[in-house]
């Protein structure tokens, strides 16, 4: 299913029809991640993937055309080296241990901890939280200076300036 | 799309509930999923909607700018003054442990601050993105008319 949306956004010329797809394909990876267990992810993904940025992707649209430009040249050497990159991945997950080995050694490094102490340490009932914002805080103060540092960026680039002609 | 009733009536009914969820996803992420992040995002959410439905200059209204622009850099501040407050207290950067006499309650409280400081940072951010974008079509092209901008 997210391979066939995936096919129609490359094949199809209409911008629209792609940002409504993508906002498609994240509401299924939001699926995917809830079979996951991974449910905080998945509110995230449905939230920002689907729903915030479809409407920033919809707002951009507005200022563009919404046919994609026609293609000058074949892209042949850009295809072979997203072909080849892409097949080093996969190799490269080959060597991983297999899906939800409980042998796995990021099972038996700092997460059984987490799961056993948490309660006892900061009576957090729900563990995602917990590592956010407390054992990895460090983590969670450079995610939000990132998100800072983004809107800052895009305040810098977009305001109007105040002279008339100029925007 | 700001004339046509039923878009109107549904979004008036709708917003309180968005934005219930919102400060429930943050208040209740210590228990359930959901987090300072994802209630940022849908109380962002529930602005873009009042946007779109009733127009960008009584959004803007609502929720001025300046205020969004301080917000981007409050959350920040938010968080890492907790950090320095768990260092005024005599901890470490982000000790939470001190924050409180006892340890668990001093946890509960850094969470929530630093919570707080996620959510008004993504919204605010999510928020002025938006604007800045909207601000750029023919979303307000009337209004900047009108206003001599």
């Amino acid at each position: 299913m997210m391979a066939a949306i995936v096919l129609v956004i490359t094949s199809t010329r209409s911008l629209f029809a792609v940002i409504v797809l993508g906002g498609v394909y994240s509401f299924l990876m939001a699926t995917v991640l809830v079979a996951l267990d991974a449910v905080d992810v998945a509110m995230t993904e449905a939230s920002v993937g689907a729903g915030i940025s479809t409407v920033l992707l919809l707002g951009a649209l507005h200022l563009c055309k919404r046919e994609e430009a026609k293609v000058l040249q074949r892209p042949w050497l850009p295809l072979l080296v997203s072909i080849g990159t892409g097949v080093a991945l996969v190799y490269g997950t080959l060597e991983l241990p297999a899906f939800s080995d409980p042998a796995a050694p990021i099972h038996t490094h700092v997460a059984p901890r987490y799961l056993q102490e948490v309660m006892k340490e900061t009576g957090v009932p729900n563990v995602v939280t917990a590592v956010l914002a407390s054992y990895r805080g460090y983590d969670t103060l450079g995610e939000t200076t990132v998100v800072f540092t983004a809107g800052v960026g895009v305040i810098a680039l977009l305001r109007r300036k105040r002279k008339p002609g100029k925007t | 799309m700001k004339g046509d009733i039923v878009l109107r009536v549904i979004a008036k009914l709708l917003l309180p509930f968005i934005i219930l969820f919102a400060l429930y996803v943050q208040f209740h992420g210590d228990f359930g999923p959901g987090g300072g992040f994802q209630a940022g995002v849908i109380a962002a959410a529930a602005m873009v909607f009042y946007a779109l439905i009733f127009g960008l200059d009584k959004a803007r209204r609502v929720v001025p700018e300046p205020l969004v622009e301080r917000m981007v850099a409050l959350g920040v501040l938010i968080y890492a003054g907790v950090g320095v407050a768990g260092m005024v207290l005599g901890g470490n950067f982000l000790d939470y442990f001190v924050l409180d006499a006892n340890p668990v309650v001093g946890q509960h409280r850094g969470i929530f601050w630093v919570e707080v400081g996620v959510a008004v940072t993504v919204s605010g951010v999510m928020l002025k993105i938006f604007y800045m974008f909207a601000a750029r079509g023919r979303f307000d092209d009337e209004s900047r008319e009108e206003s001599g901008q």
